[in-house]
C-alpha cells in the first residue's frame, strides 16, 4: 500500500514537473516530494526485509498488454535492492533541493527525475517480463533525457547517442532472453518462467543474452564504453544515481535471471562471469587512474566496483553448481554486500564531486586543489567515502571485498581444474584492482582537497558555500559508510536471508564465533570484526590523545613548515594528477593503453617551456567498436547502392526473392 | 473430370497453348511479333475462359472471355501497334540476357511451378491442379520477360502477360466471383493508359524508349 502510493506519487510529481517546469519552486517541490516518496519506499523495503523470508503475494493489475495483466511482487531480493535504490534516491533527492537550482539545465531534469526513480523501483517490483522491460526502458529513457539536459555541449550529445545505442542493444538482449524463457507458449510471468524447462541451446542463449543485456547496463567490460561518457554528462545528483544505483538495478536483473528464473546455470558461466568481473575491475580502475575529469574518474571507478560484485556472483554460480551451497552463499553475500556498499559510497563521492563543481565550476583535477580548508564538510565526507571505496578497514568497503576474497580462497576446492587454477588468478586481479583503487583515490582526494589551489576558482571556493541540504546528505551517507563497516554482522545476517532462496541453504557468516565476529570459513581460518576494530581503535586513539596532551610539553614552538624543497609559493610546483599517476602509466599504460609519451624540448636559447604530451588509446574502442562501426559503414555503403537501381534491377530483386521463396516451399514439400 | 474426358483434355490443351504463347514471347526479336504473340495469348486465354464457362456451366465466365477477347486480344495490341508507329520506335527487341538462356530460365520456371503446385493441391480436382500449375508458369514467365527485356514496350507486354496468367488461374478455379476479373481487366487498362502517357513523356524528353538511356538522366547517377 505504502509502496503503491509512493510510486503513484512519483508519477504525479513527474506530471507536476512537466506542467510547472521552469520555476525554482517547482524544482524544490519535486525534489522534496521525491525524497518523501523514496523514504517511504525505503521504509517499505526495510519492513519487508525485517519481516523475514518469503515474498508478498503477487499483485495483478489490469495494465499493459490486453491479454496479459501486469504482475507485481515484492520478495526479499527485490526488497534488498529497493533499499539500495531508495536510500541513494532519498539522498540524491534531498541533495537536489539545494543543488544548482538556478541553472537552466537542472530545470530540464525536474520532470524526469521522479520518472527515473519510478522506473528503477518498478523494475524491482515487476513480476512479469513485460512490466520488467517497460520499466527498464522507463529507467533508460528518463536517464537518457537527463544526460541530454545540458545538450548544448557536443560532448554530451555524443555521450547521449552512444548511451542510446547501448541501451537499445541491452534491452534487445534482455528481450531475447525473456522471450526464450517464455517459450513458444508466451508465458511471460516470472512464476511460469521458474517452472519452465529449457533445452540446452535456449538455456545457453538465455544466460548469454542476460549477461549481455544486464552487463551493458551495469557497465561490464567491454560493454562499458557508454558509462564513463553518459554518467558524468548528467547533473551530479543524477550521475550519483546512475552510477551508484542504476548499475545495481542492472545487476538485480542479472541475479533475478541467473539465480531465480533460470535457476541452474552451469559453472562455466560462473567462470566466465568471474573473468569478466576481474577484467572489468582491473581495466576500470586503470582507466580511472589516468582520468583528469573528476566525474569521469568516478564513473570509471563504477566499472571497477561492478566488476568486483560480479566476481562474487560468478563465484556463487560456480559453487552452487559444484554442490557447495554454503560457499555459494558466502560469495553471494560478499557480492551483495559490495553492491550495497558501492551504492552508498559512490553516491557520496558523486555528491561531493557535485558540491565541488558547484562551488568552483571546475571538473578537471588540474584546476582544483586545497579545497579541504575551504569546504570542510564536503572534504571530510569525501575523505570517508574515498577511504571506504579504497577498502580501508573499518569502513564498509573493506568488509565486502574481504568476504569475496575469503570465498575466493576456497576456490581451489572446486572440482574443475580450470577453476582450481583460474580462481587464484581472479583473486590476484581483485587484489590488484584493490591496490590500484586505493592509489586512484589517494590521487583524486589529494589533488582535489589537499595542497594548494591550482586555479582562481578553486581558491575562491569558499565564496559559494554549500547549501545545508547538500552538506547534511553527504554527512549522513558518510556516517552510513562507517556504520555498515562497524556493524558487519547485522548486514550479513540480513543478506543471508536474501541469499537463502537462491542457494537453498541458510548460511550465517557469523556462525562460528558469534556476534560481532565474521568468521565465514571457520573460526581459525579468518575472522574479522569491524565492531571490535572501531571500539579498540577509538579507545587507542583516546589513550593516545590523553597521553599526548597529558605528558607532552605545553611549550609552543613556532617555525617554518617544511616546504618540500619548493622555495617559492607557486601552485604549479605541486604534484599534478598526471604526474602522480605517471609511474603507473609507465607500468600499465604501454601495454594496456599503448601509451606514448613525447617530449618537445625547445631549441637552445629559446625561452619557451618544454612540453610533455601523452597519447593513450582505448583498447576496447580500437579492438571492438571501431571494427563494428567500420563494418556497419561498409554494409550501409553497399546497401545504399540499392537506392539507385534500374526499374529492371528492382524487378529482378523481387523476382529472385519470389523464386527463392518458391524454391524453399518446393524443397520443404518433398516427402 | 480427369484425363481422357473431352472437357479435361480441351481445357488442358488451351491452358498449355497460353503457356506456349508465354514461352514464345520470350524469343521474339521484333516488337510487332511480340505484340502479335501477346494477342495470340490473349485469344487463347479467351478460349480458355469460354471453355471453362461451358464446362462449369458458369455464364459469368463468358463475360471474362469477352473482356479478354475485346480488350486484350484486340484493343491493346492495336493500341500498341498504333503507339509504335506514331512514335517511330525502333522495332527490334533489345535483350538483357541471351535468348537461349532466357528460354532455359523459362523452362526451369515451368518445372518449378509444377513441382510447387502439384504437391500443394493434392486434394483438389485434377483440372484445377493442372491449370494452376500452367497459370503460375505464365505469371513467372511474364515476370521473367519484364526483367530480361530492355525496351519499355516489351516490359508493358510482359506485365500484361503476367495478368493473363492471373486470369487463367482465376477462371480455372471454380466459384471465383466476376468482380476479380473485371478489376484485373481494368487494372490492365489503367496500366495501359498509364504506360501510354509514360511513353509520350519519355519520348518528349529523351527521344528514346530504351530504359537504360532514361536512367542516365536521373540526377543521382553520373
Amino acid at each position: 500500500m505504502l509502496i503503491a502510493a509512493s510510486l503513484a506519487a512519483l508519477v504525479l510529481l513527474a506530471v507536476v514537473g512537466v506542467v510547472a517546469g521552469g520555476r525554482e519552486i517547482t524544482h524544490r517541490l519535486v525534489h522534496a516530494g521525491c525524497a518523501v516518496a523514496s523514504i517511504a519506499l525505503l521504509i517499505g523495503g526495510l519492513t519487508h526485509l525485517g519481516a523475514g523470508p518469503g515474498g508478498s503475494p503477487a499483485i495483478v493489475l489490469p495494465l499493459g498488454l490486453p491479454w496479459m495483466a501486469a504482475h507485481f511482487r515484492l520478495d526479499n531480493l527485490s526488497a534488498l535492492f529497493m533499499v539500495v535504490v531508495d536510500l541513494a534516491a532519498a539522498a540524491a533527492s534531498i541533495y537536489g533541493i539545494g543543488y544548482c537550482r538556478h541553472l537552466p539545465q537542472v530545470r530540464r531534469v525536474t520532470p524526469f527525475f521522479p520518472l527515473f526513480l519510478f522506473g528503477m523501483n518498478a523494475v524491482l517490483l515487476a513480476d512479469d517480463a513485460f512490466m520488467f522491460l517497460v520499466s527498464w526502458e522507463f529507467m533508460s529513457l528518463a536517464s537518457w533525457l537527463m544526460v541530454l539536459s545540458d545538450h548544448k555541449s557536443a560532448e554530451n550529445r555524443h555521450a547521449a547517442v552512444i548511451y542510446l545505442v547501448m541501451a537499445a542493444f541491452g534491452t534487445f538482449c534482455l528481450l531475447t532472453s525473456f522471450g526464450l524463457m517464455a517459450g513458444a507458449g508466451g508465458a511471460y510471468t516470472f512464476a511460469a518462467m521458474r517452472q519452465a524447462e529449457l533445452a540446452a541451446v535456449p538455456a545457453f542463449l538465455v544466460v548469454l543474452m542476460a549477461v549481455l543485456g544486464a552487463g551493458s547496463k551495469a557497465g561490464l567490460v567491454p560493454l562499458h564504453v557508454w558509462l564513463p561518457l553518459a554518467h558524468p554528462a548528467a547533473p551530479s545528483h543524477v550521475s550519483a544515481l546512475m552510477s551508484g544505483v542504476m548499475t545495481k538495478v542492472a545487476l538485480y536483473g542479472l541475479i533475478r535471471i541467473l539465480f531465480d528464473l533460470h535457476g541452474e546455470v552451469p559453472w562455466e558461466w560462473g567462470a566466465a562471469l568471474m573473468v569478466i568481473g576481474g577484467v572489468s575491475a582491473v581495466l576500470g580502475v586503470l582507466y580511472a587512474l589516468f582520468q583528469d575529469d573528476l566525474k569521469r574518474l568516478l564513473a570509471y571507478s563504477t566499472v571497477e566496483n561492478v566488476g568486483v560484485a560480479v566476481i562474487g556472483l560468478g563465484l556463487g554460480i560456480a559453487f552452487k553448481d559444484a554442490g557447495e551451497p554454503a560457499l555459494a552463499a558466502l560469495a553471494l553475500v560478499g557480492g551483495l554486500y559490495h553492491i550495497v556498499n558501492h551504492s552508498i559510497f559512490k553516491t557520496l563521492l558523486f555528491l561531493a564531486a557535485g558540491a565541488v563543481i558547484s562551488a568552483t565550476g571546475e571538473r578537471r583535477l588540474s584546476g582544483l586543489g586545497g579545497l579541504l580548508n575551504r569546504m570542510p564538510w564536503t572534504g571530510t565526507a569525501a575523505l570517508i567515502g574515498a577511504a571506504a571505496i579504497s577498502a580501508l578497514p573499518p569502513l564498509n568497503g573493506f568488509v565486502s571485498e574481504w568476504l569475496i576474497l575469503q570465498a575466493l580462497f576456497k576456490g581451489p576446492g572446486l572440482p574443475h581444474w580450470a577453476m582450481k587454477f583460474g580462481v587464484p588468478v581472479v583473486g590476484a586481479m581483485l587484489a590488484l584492482a584493490g591496490a590500484l583503487a586505493a592509489t586512484c583515490f589517494v590521487r583524486a582526494y589529494g589533488i582535489v582537497f589537499l595542497g594548494r589551489p591550482r586555479s582562481l576558482a578553486a581558491a575562491q571556493a569558499d565564496l559559494h558555500p554549500t547549501p545545508a541540504s547538500m552538506r547534511w546528505t553527504m554527512a549522513v551517507l558518510a556516517l552510513l559508510c562507517i556504520l555498515l563497516g562497524a556493524l558487519p554482522v547485522t548486514v550479513t545476517d540480513a543478506l543471508s536471508a536474501v541469499v537463502q532462496p537462491m542457494t537453498g541453504m541458510h548460511f550465517a557468516v557469523s556462525a562460528d564465533l558469534g556476534w560481532p565476529w565474521l568468521s565465514p570459513v571457520s573460526s581459525t581460518r579468518g575472522s574479522y570484526s569491524g565492531t571490535m576494530l572501531v571500539m579498540v581503535g577509538t579507545a587507542l586513539f583516546a589513550i593516545a590523545v590523553v597521553l599526548a596532551h597529558g605528558l607532552g610539553t605545553r611549550r609552543v614552538r613556532r617555525a617554518d613548515a617544511w616546504d618540500c624543497g619548493h622555495r617559492e609559493d607557486i601552485p604549479e610546483t605541486q604534484y599534478t594528477g598526471q604526474s602522480f599517476s605517471q609511474p603507473l602509466r609507465r607500468v600499465f599504460g604501454g601495454s594496456v593503453f599503448l601509451a606514448r609519451e613525447t617530449v618537445e624540448m625547445p631549441e637552445p636559447g629559446e625561452r619557451s617551456p618544454a612540453r610533455l604530451s601523452v597519447r593513450m588509446i582505448d583498447p576496447v574502442w580500437v579492438g571492438l567498436y571501431d571494427p563494428i562501426v567500420r563494418a556497419i559503414n561498409f554494409i550501409a555503403d553497399r546497401v545504399n547502392r540499392m537506392q539507385f537501381l534500374t526499374v529492371r534491377g528492382y524487378l529482378l530483386m523481387m523476382f529472385s526473392t519470389l523464386v527463392f521463396m518458391l524454391l524453399v516451399v518446393a524443397w520443404r514439400q518433398q516427402p | 473430370m480427369g484425363a481422357g474426358q473431352i472437357s479435361y483434355d480441351v481445357a488442358h490443351l488451351i491452358g498449355a497453348t497460353v503457356l506456349m504463347a508465354g514461352l514464345q514471347l520470350l524469343y521474339q526479336r521484333r516488337l510487332f511479333a511480340v505484340i502479335n504473340t501477346f494477342a495470340f495469348q490473349a485469344l487463347a486465354l479467351a478460349a480458355a475462359a469460354g471453355w471453362q464457362a461451358h464446362v462449369q456451366d458458369a455464364p459469368h465466365l463468358y463475360v471474362t472471355a469477352g473482356i479478354a477477347l475485346v480488350f486484350k486480344a484486340m484493343i491493346v495490341p492495336f493500341a500498341l501497334h498504333w503507339l509504335i508507329e506514331k512514335l517511330g520506335i525502333h522495332r527490334s527487341v533489345e535483350t538483357a540476357m541471351s535468348i537461349g538462356w532466357t528460354m532455359m530460365a523459362g523452362v526451369a520456371l515451368v518445372a518449378l511451378s509444377i513441382l510447387l503446385v502439384l504437391p500443394v493441391t493434392a486434394n483438389a480436382a485434377a483440372l484445377t491442379r493442372e491449370s494452376l500449375a500452367l497459370a503460375m508458369s505464365v505469371v513467372l514467365i511474364g515476370l521473367l520477360m519484364m526483367i530480361t527485356r530492355r525496351n519499355a514496350v516489351t516490359q508493358v507486354v510482359g506485365f500484361m502477360a503476367l495478368e493473363n496468367g492471373l486470369i487463367l488461374a482465376a477462371v480455372s478455379a471454380k466459384g471465383m466471383p466476376l468482380v476479380v476479373e473485371i478489376s484485373v481487366a481494368f487494372s490492365v487498362l489503367v496500366a495501359m493508359t498509364l504506360f501510354g502517357i509514360f511513353f509520350f513523356r519519355i519520348r518528349e524528353r529523351f527521344d528514346t524508349l530504351d530504359i537504360n538511356d532514361v536512367e542516365t538522366y536521373r540526377g543521382d547517377r553520373q
